[in-house]
């Protein structure tokens, strides 16, 4: 009885596991054709041919793109983080109306995307010389991740109860000793949601790295792929090793790490 | 307040020795507020400075290039109203932000509640529904291409099969728009379900329990119980959604490239190829304001509501 009950739903569970997992294996088993070969999609190959793949990462020089891709993300993480954290302290901790008019300028920035200031900031980046150059666009991610960053750290160190900063500062720290020492050790889980939530949002970023680096050797894994199916669009083999490729570091990061991301995802929005 | 008393002092010209005032701010704490500088002085500059900056272009002519540009006042305003493509585009706009969401929100509620059941297969088939959400969406936009394009599509393949032509399904300005929303939908309701069922597992069981006990079926613990409780969820994921959608470019890029024409643009994807493609700096960075106010008001006017909702509810 309560095994038949339980049948249906688990079926239905991997019918919708199944509809969802359709768009992967039409990638995979176009990935894995010959370009002679004509079958349909949904056809597995029945072999696995590697061709696609060598001419895709030689074609597409997803190797340089790989090295961008992690120079950008790594550094514009680790600058977040930074930048973010020590930001969030003296909004938490010292909320005076300035400071609260402060954090509500770096919140509202949350709602508008920096996308409807492209034009200008095109302009400011070629005036100030960090087009095609890494900085600069590490500058921007840095720029537009704060908002959420400085949100989550905000309301996280709220929630750190202030006796222990008293209890530190009745030992000698000065406040930015506190900070260093005694609250910095703290932000451990909520530095996990926010090195997830911007390192998602920079390694796939792609309408920003196509302005701001253009140039071949510096193109992200995005890029290197748009300007690459743009010539070979009929090539749908290369097309989909490419796809595949570029997919798979972020989803193995993601098998591992799955559950802060899903975890982080929704504590990040729920107190929003 | 006791740190605000002490700054109010130090404000008046009671400085003694530099060195005192210097003390003082440190033991006011007032010095901790440069922490905030860095973040504060890269949002002038890479945010506040550009917007004004993009204001000031939208009522000139500018190409993008050249220097030499004149001051046109409300042109570029008026012309973007009379623009049967630009209208067009914020139509599309509206389905890529408000479909999506209405989508997701659906399809992500249901999952939830069926999740919620204690399906066994629970974990591995949320796993499988926001993998999606973390692959690029220029990536899945490709992805999708092999579904949807005009040959050797596998949908096509499928026509086919029954004895049905093969559509250029991506090729018709009114169906790729909502091959655009569907594709979007598909790869970041997982981030809907997620939110659900993070409000679904706090409410308590007690709650369930007594209202079963009261009589009440599935459909009006539903409304009364599981709707009221996810509130904060519906608010989050619909606003959150809804941002998503309206500002929609790289699928677009992937999948249409806004084509044909402009059909399947977005206010994104068409400031793009005006601003790089037809050199129209000035026309492009008005867009960019247009979209900056119809998100805003959008997002901020959901939220307004939704929140009000949820306190009623």
């Amino acid at each position: 009885m309560t095994k038949n009950k339980r049948f249906w739903p688990t079926l239905l569970s991997l019918v919708i596991c199944l509809l969802h997992i359709l768009p992967f294996y039409v990638l995979v088993t176009t990935a894995f054709k010959e370009v002679a070969d004509l079958s349909s999609k949904w056809m597995f190959p029945g072999y696995f041919y590697f061709g696609n793949f060598l001419d895709a990462w030689k074609e597409a020089h997803l190797a340089s793109a790989f090295r961008s891709n992690l120079i950008v993300t790594v550094c514009s993480i680790v600058l977040i983080v930074a930048i973010g954290s020590i930001a969030a302290y003296p909004l938490a901790r010292r909320q005076t109306g300035w400071n609260k008019f402060i954090y509500a300028v770096f919140v509202s920035a949350l709602i508008v995307p920096p996308l409807t200031i492209l034009v200008p900031l095109y302009k400011f980046m070629v005036d100030i010389g960090g087009m095609n150059q890494y900085w600069g666009i590490i500058l921007l991610f840095i720029t537009f991740n704060l908002p959420m960053t400085i949100f989550l750290y905000t309301g996280f160190i709220s929630t750190i109860p202030r006796d222990l900063d008293e209890a530190a500062m009745i030992d000698g720290a000065g406040r930015f000793q506190l900070f260093f020492t005694v609250i910095l050790p703290l932000l451990k889980p909520v530095t996990a949601t926010v090195v997830i939530l911007s390192g998602v949002a920079v390694w796939n970023d792609y309408q920003f790295s196509v302005f701001f680096l253009q140039k071949p050797e510096l193109r992200t894994i995005t890029v290197a792929l748009s300007a690459f199916f743009g010539q070979y669009t009929s090539n749908v083999g290369w097309v989909a090793a490419g796809s595949f490729m570029g997919a798979i570091p972020m989803t193995l990061v993601y098998l591992f790490l799955q559950r802060y991301f899903v975890n982080g995802l929704a504590s990040g929005a729920i107190k929003g | 307040m006791a740190e605000t008393k002490t700054m109010a002092v130090q404000a008046k010209p009671q400085v003694r020795t530099p060195e005192t005032a210097w003390a003082r701010m440190i033991r006011s704490g007032a010095m901790l507020n440069l922490l905030y500088v860095p973040a504060l002085l890269l949002f002038c500059v890479f945010i506040f400075y550009p917007f004004f900056k993009g204001m000031k272009i939208s009522f000139t002519n500018w190409d993008g290039y050249n220097l030499d540009y004149k001051w046109i006042g409300f042109d570029n305003y008026k012309r973007m109203f009379q623009d049967p493509e630009i209208i067009k585009v914020i139509k599309n706009t509206v389905i890529y932000g408000v479909g999506s969401s209405v989508f997701q929100n659906i399809i992500g509620l249901l999952y939830a509640l069926f999740l919620n059941m204690n399906i066994r297969t629970r974990g591995f088939v949320r796993t499988i529904i926001y993998l999606p959400v973390i692959i690029s969406s220029l990536i899945m936009g490709y992805i999708w291409y092999f579904f949807f394009q005009y040959q050797g599509g596998a949908i096509n393949d499928i026509l086919l099969l029954f004895g049905d032509q093969p559509a250029n399904l991506l090729g018709d300005p009114v169906k790729n728009v909502w091959i655009i929303t569907f594709v979007n939908t598909y790869q970041y309701l997982g981030i809907a379900m997620v939110l659900y069922l993070a409000g679904l597992q706090s409410i308590p069981r007690d709650y369930y329990e007594a209202a079963t006990i009261d009589g009440a079926g599935p459909w009006k613990r539903f409304v009364h119980i599981t709707w009221p409780l996810i509130a904060p969820a519906f608010t989050v994921s619909m606003v959150l959604n809804l941002i998503g959608g309206l500002k929609l470019f790289d699928v677009i890029v992937a999948l249409t490239n806004s084509g044909p024409g402009y059909a399947s643009a977005s206010l994104s994807s068409i400031m793009y190829l005006l601003y790089f493609g037809r050199e129209d700096a000035g026309y492009a960075a008005t867009i960019g304001i247009l979209m900056f106010i119809l998100i805003s008001i959008v997002s901020i006017t959901s939220l307004v509501f939704l929140r009000r909702r949820e306190v009623n509810a």
